[in-house]
């Protein structure tokens, strides 16, 4: 990797030591791939592949690029230049500013780029151009070849009226539903009724969970399709709509197919993705629980027929609706490398990225039918930059603050894109990363899965850890009762943490007052030989009181070596840890129990939370006699100032980023100001509605002059 | 009450262990409970009216709670049988160990003692108590010696002057029911973390804390022993003011305290902690100390109160705003933070404590330390944005950079174009001022300079390094500025880094340019180590601005050769003048391993009496 050497510093480049050491740190980390596809370096392939991509999959089809001795060249917006995924490839080209439209989906850029870097062919990702039969010809034009299978293939799937047309032809089970284009509300409704309520209304375009309505009524038909028309066209350019018997409660379980361009397909087994918040898929796993050998056949002769019925090559995924009798129902098919895909490569020990480039290089596929395992069980959690308290998850954005992947657990995978520093910005998708654990079973799967959540550093934004944590410890998730409906029904009352037996809390307790008393050990621990001698304490138990939820816990510590027995609720407690307190992660045994603990802050006046199970915890520890006093301190109420955003200082406005009746999350921006030559960027304070704005671009403000008001 | 005097007695007997009130002790206090309304009546009116701190008076007096006696119990009892049922403290809480080793102090603890010291542990509270709480005092003051007993280790308080009584003898002020024992303030050492502090803390409940002569006496005697020692000074100010009634001799004592207060500065650390009022002349002794911290809602400073300022000025303000916390920890820049309520500011206090050296004979203290001192900070590699008009937070940088992202702001909300606190690097405290590009793009002003100025002062003053982050793009321009004298003021800051001796480590993560960059602690000013970031710009100006003084605007790529030329740290780097660039990454193992070679630095400036900073 030539380039790597060279720091990249606002559009210069200074020659700089110390990055290979980073960059060799890097390598070994990423050498838990939990894929073994045979690399054969005498097989000519590509020499230059462009990543039209960002994120984690960019930086998975590098790693693949990298293995297959391919260069590669990256494309950023200017907000990414500093991005993990340019760091990684051989040479990065910015193909605009942060707007998707003007930047990862600007194709006119993106062929430039590949016309000057001389790229031979090009991974899409997924997202973006991967499905864009456009994109897809313009390569063609231009000779360079697309990763992905050809332009009719990606048409006749990309189009769901399209699509199912051609599954019935090949015998592939579909849904009930109307196979033609809805012109209108009242269409929609007579539709409706025809097929029977609830029924669906979904972007023909459509992908993701965008444009998709559910409708029990005609009243819901007619506004689902005013919605999903609208949502349709502003996401795909395209406001058609279609209109399918809604089945309920199901499975979503897709198969992974192969096909090469000599006619050759395979199934590669499924992919359980039922554990969904707002049609968009939280927890993935491989292979599901509910599926027998025959209707694992079944599903996977079907997608291979349908994938044949297209000519289809390279890989794809065939998704079915599974009812509680087992019956599948096609339900659309993406042609492109699915977000899930890790999972599948765990358990048939298959690179898909590598297999993709293969096909697409003309190679025949390697694999019989009959050679595609399932080799134990893998499970994947997608980490959200969220706040799964509300509505399972609005997404949260900010700086990484610190950040750390559990890549210490064994067999866990880590495809991120992020690094410590990153900004988690409003443009792209709050997702910041995919962790996958693998195990000999299931069981094993999952419990390394829970060790590898509560080892995952992710401090500075908001994520979902806790919703993670509490699905894949459920007793109806670990029997494998699952369902598309699993979060609504689990939590009627949206999420709220994990809930403290009376056992946990004590062990939160315990460990809590434990990390205080370390704390204050340490602080009377000073180096060196003062002139005035310390004090020594003899001190060897505390009496503290924990402040908890609403409850005040009495908590008595003693210390008997690097040990803390801790007195909660008359039961004692024993706590071993090695107390250090600079570690995001601390291990610690309470009464033979390992936990893996984070402490999140902590502050002077005895505030802490902590990180346990997965759910942070808000606790105040004082010593009894501060505990005591603390009753007469007067509650004081919090002055809301957040509904407010003055200008802090005399400047111009550069632009204003919202407009009445917005709704704007926490830390997003508001408006630009320009002071000194500097652009400031005003973020709201909280999340709300824009009640009003009294500036506009070009404005000349002063210092506290009010900008915008929030209700 | 007689029978209160019994119930004293009655109360105290079932308490096994405590020193019993004597039958002499029990007499004078049940008077003094007697006297209550005469003696509170002549002493606030007094003092209030004098320096505009009638709130002062009107604010009624903590309860008194932890160190209270037995004999309290019964004469709190009117009015508020449920707050008081809630303070009752259990058995150990009555019987702090003061007892035993004030002893020491006093010499000997004969019965005679004893019996004075009970009423000197209640203070006014002894008298004052039921009436007083029936008034309701909501906003959570504590007392006087719950305040020390916060602040200090366990069992660690040694009181000094226990049996000082104030001296006047005008206004009826000698006859026994107006003599405490201690009188208004609480004096003594102790400590915290295990180290060496002297503290006094004014007791609102005697003569609404005002300072009388001997209040005034056992301050210095505190103060004098912890100059001759080298340990700090920490004062918990509650106090309505001058006691009026003594006259001159309580202004006497103010100034007794104030010239203690400069000999001592540059000696020892002082600390203020203003916990009510504190008015007229008494802010300038907080205002001469090293740091001013304030709680909220309770605790006001200013020269006259209200009442004065309508009175000649005509303007209507509240206690809140004319002196409240916010107003100075935000716009006069006179306390350097607030917190929220006593125990939050004590608790922090005690932390705060732990990054000071206890004296100018001492180096910096190093705490142990769990933090790799090697670790790198990927993230600072791109912290910076490539855009050099795009903001960023100068405090991720500091947070990311020292121990277990733990730092002391001094002053947030005050001027927060310059960012100046405490943290540690590899255990050991050091100063840190940056520039803050998040506001006023980290511009120098008036504020910022003399936030700057006075921060770096403590920390050569008392051996702390200091670590400068510099990005910045000049001083603030303009009318405001200019008349409010900018030149004297940046001098001020400029005068600070050059004179400061302590180990002076810089990094330039951006804009360094024109006459900031020189102040900002640049190799000029003997900066040891001065480092730039690849991302520097170290010029005299802003690319723009350049080359329209140069071409005047005619030369079409003049800009861009100016950037390539000066926006960048090489001109400075070939000079000499930083001595590396970096990789941001690197920066805080490069720190670590700096501020040991760099703890054994001696340097000194020509002989002189005193320089004379440009105030």
């Amino acid at each position: 990797m030539a380039a790597a050497p060279l720091l990249r510093c606002g559009g210069r480049r200074a020659r700089l030591p110390g990055w290979e050491t980073l960059y060799s740190r890097w390598c070994l980390i990423t050498s838990h791939n939990l894929y073994s596809s045979v690399y054969d370096p005498n097989e000519k392939t590509f020499e230059k592949l462009l990543i039209a991509n960002r994120g984690e999959i960019a930086c998975r089809v590098i790693k693949t690029c990298k293995k297959m001795g391919i260069k590669t060249v990256a494309i950023h917006s200017d907000v990414d230049a500093n991005a993990v995924h340019v760091k990684m490839a051989d040479e990065a080209v910015c193909v605009g500013p942060a707007p998707t439209s003007k930047s990862y989906l600007n194709m006119d850029a993106i062929m430039e780029v590949i016309r000057k870097t001389r790229a031979q062919a090009v991974h899409p990702g997924y997202g973006f151009l991967s499905e864009n039969k456009e994109f897809a010809r313009r390569l063609a034009s231009e000779g360079v070849t697309f990763i992905g299978p050809d332009t009719h293939a990606i048409q006749a799937m990309g189009d769901k009226i399209e699509s199912k047309l051609l599954a019935k032809n090949a015998k592939v089970n579909t849904i009930p539903g109307f196979d033609g284009v809805v012109k209108d509300a009242d269409e929609a409704v007579r539709i409706a009724r025809e097929i029977g309520y609830p029924v669906m209304i979904k972007a023909s375009a459509g992908g993701g969970g965008k444009g998709m309505r559910i409708a029990w009524d005609d009243e819901e038909t007619r506004e689902g399709f005013r919605f999903s028309s609208q949502e349709a066209a502003s996401s795909f350019g395209d406001d058609r709509l279609l209109i399918e018997k809604f089945i309920d409660n199901p499975r979503h379980i897709e198969i992974q197919v192969l096909a090469d361009k000599h006619g050759n397909a395979l199934w590669l087994n499924e992919r359980e993705c039922s554990i969904q918040r707002r049609n968009q898929k939280v927890v993935e796993e491989a292979p599901s629980t509910f599926l027998d050998p025959e209707t694992r056949r079944a599903m996977g002769e079907q997608a291979v027929a349908l994938a044949k019925a297209v000519k289809y090559s390279s890989a794809g995924t065939v998704e079915f609706l599974v009812d509680s009798s087992k019956n599948f129902y096609f339900l659309e098919m993406n042609t492109r490398l699915q977000v899930e895909h890790p999972v599948t490569e765990c358990i048939t020990g298959l690179d898909l990225v590598q297999e993709m480039i293969r096909v697409a290089k003309g190679y025949p596929l390697r694999h019989k039918q009959a050679d595609i395992p399932i080799n134990g069980w893998a499970v994947e959690c997608r980490v959200y930059a969220e706040d799964p308290y509300k509505s399972f998850g609005l997404p949260s954005i900010g700086k990484l603050s610190q950040y750390q992947e559990p890549l210490h657990v064994p067999s866990v995978r880590v495809d991120s894109g992020i690094q410590q520093g990153s900004d988690i910005s409003i443009y792209y998708d709050p997702m910041i990363s995919k962790l996958i654990t693998y195990g000999s079973n299931r069981a094993e799967a999952l419990k390394r899965m829970e060790e590898a959540l509560d080892n995952y550093v992710i401090r500075g934004v908001a994520h979902n850890i806790s919703l993670l944590r509490e699905v894949i410890v459920h007793p109806r998730f670990v029997q494998g009762d699952i369902s598309t409906k699993f979060l609504p029904e689990v939590y009627p009352d949206g999420f709220k943490g994990h809930e403290l037996t009376d056992l946990e809390r004590r062990q939160l307790l315990a460990t809590a007052a434990s990390l205080y008393v370390a704390e204050q050990l340490r602080s009377q621990r000073f180096l060196g030989t003062p002139r005035i001698p310390i004090a020594k304490s003899k001190r060897r138990s505390w009496e503290l009181s924990v402040h908890l939820g609403d409850e005040i816990y009495p908590v008595a510590v003693s210390k008997h070596g690097s040990s803390f027995s801790v007195e909660v609720d008359g039961m004692k407690l024993n706590v071993t840890s090695e107390w250090n307190l600079a570690s995001p992660l601390l291990s610690v045994t309470i009464d033979g129990t390992q936990r893996t603990i984070q402490r999140i802050s902590r502050n002077a006046s005895g505030e802490t939370s902590i990180q346990f199970l997965g759910t942070v915890y808000k606790l105040q520890i004082l010593t009894k006699v501060a505990a005591e006093l603390s009753k007469y301190m007067p509650e004081k109420a919090a002055e809301d100032t957040s509904s407010i955003l003055r200008s802090p200082m005399p400047g111009t406005v550069v632009a204003v980023s919202v407009k009445p009746g917005d709704t704007v999350s926490e830390g997003q921006e508001i408006c630009v100001i320009e002071a000194m030559k500097m652009q400031n960027s005003m973020i709201a304070a909280k999340t709300g509605k824009v009640k009003a704005v009294h500036c506009k671009a070009g404005d000349t403000v002063g210092e506290e002059d009010l900008l915008v008001e929030l209700e | 009450m007689n029978n209160r005097a019994a119930e004293d007695r009655a109360q105290a007997a079932p308490c096994p262990g405590l020193p019993q009130p004597c039958a002499r002790s029990a007499r004078p206090q049940s008077d003094r409970r007697a006297a209550v309304p005469a003696g509170r009546a002549g002493a606030a009116p007094g003092h209030g009216g004098r320096a505009g701190a009638a709130p002062g008076a009107a604010a009624v007096p903590g309860p008194r709670r932890l160190g209270d006696r037995p004999g309290r119990r019964a004469t709190a009892h009117r009015g508020e049988a449920p707050r008081r049922a809630a303070r009752r403290r259990p058995g150990p809480h009555r019987r702090p160990a003061q007892a035993g080793k004030s002893a020491k102090v006093a010499g000997g603890d004969g019965a005679l003692s004893r019996c004075r010291r009970e009423p000197a542990r209640r203070g006014g509270q002894a008298v004052h108590g039921g009436a007083l709480l029936g008034s309701g005092d909501s906003r959570g003051k504590l007392t006087a010696r719950e305040r020390i007993l916060l602040l200090l280790d366990p069992d660690s308080f040694d009181e000094y002057d226990m049996f000082v009584e104030h001296r006047c003898t005008d206004f009826g002020m000698d006859s026994s029911k107006n003599k405490y024992p201690g009188d208004s303030v609480v004096t003594g050492r102790g400590r915290i973390n295990g180290r060496l502090a002297y503290v006094f803390s004014q007791d609102f409940t005697v003569f609404g804390g005002s300072l009388s002569g001997a209040h005034a006496q056992k301050i210095c005697k505190i103060m004098d022993q912890a100059a001759m020692v080298g340990a700090p000074v920490i004062g918990l100010n509650d106090s309505g003011g001058a006691r009026i009634q003594e006259g001159v001799e309580s202004l006497a004592g103010y100034a007794d305290i104030f010239l203690r207060n400069v000999l001592c500065s540059g000696v020892i650390p002082q600390i203020s902690l203003i916990m009510g009022p504190c008015a007229g002349g008494a802010v300038y002794s907080p205002a001469l100390t090293d740091f001013t911290f304030m709680v909220k809602d309770t605790s006001y400073l200013f020269i006259t109160g209200p009442d004065v300022v309508k009175s000649v000025t005509n303007e209507d303000v509240t206690q809140e705003q004319l002196g409240g916390a916010k107003t100075h920890t935000t716009v006069s820049g006179v306390a350097h933070r607030a917190f929220e309520n006593d125990i939050d500011a004590l608790l922090n206090l005690r932390e705060f404590f732990n990054y000071l050296p206890l004296s100018n004979r001492d180096p910096a203290p190093v705490c142990e330390c769990h933090d790799p001192s090697d670790r790198l900070v990927p993230e600072l590699d791109t912290i910076v944005p490539s855009e050099s008009a795009k903001a960023y937070d100068m405090l991720d940088i500091i947070h990311s950079i020292v121990d277990e992202r733990e730092f002391f702001e001094i002053m947030p909300m005050y001027a927060r174009n310059i960012v100046v606190g405490f943290a540690r690097m590899n255990g050991r405290t050091v100063g840190i001022v940056g520039n803050q590009p998040k506001v006023a793009s980290g511009c120098l002003d008036i504020n910022s300079s003399v936030k700057g100025a006075r921060f770096v002062r403590f920390c050569d003053a008392f051996n702390i390094p200091l670590i400068t982050f510099v990005d910045v793009p000049g001083f603030l321009p303009g009318t405001a500025q200019e008349y409010g004298g900018i030149i004297r003021h940046g001098a001020k800051l400029l005068f600070a880094f050059a004179e400061a001796t302590v180990p002076k480590i810089t990094v330039v993560t951006r804009k360094a340019y024109g006459g900031a960059y020189d102040v900002m602690s640049s190799k000029h000013l003997r900066g040891d180590v001065n480092y730039a970031w690849p991302t520097a710009e170290v010029a005299v100006m802003g690319a723009k601005g350049a080359v329209q003084i140069i071409f005047r605007g005619k030369e079409a790529n003049a800009e861009e050769e100016y950037v390539e030329k000066f926006a960048n740290p090489f001109p400075a780097a070939v000079r000499g003048f930083v001595d590396d660039i970096i990789q941001p990454s690197s920066t805080r193992t490069r720190i670590c391993h700096d501020l040991d070679i760099l703890a054994s630095k001696s340097q000194s400036s020509p002989w002189k009496k005193h320089a004379n900073i440009p105030l």
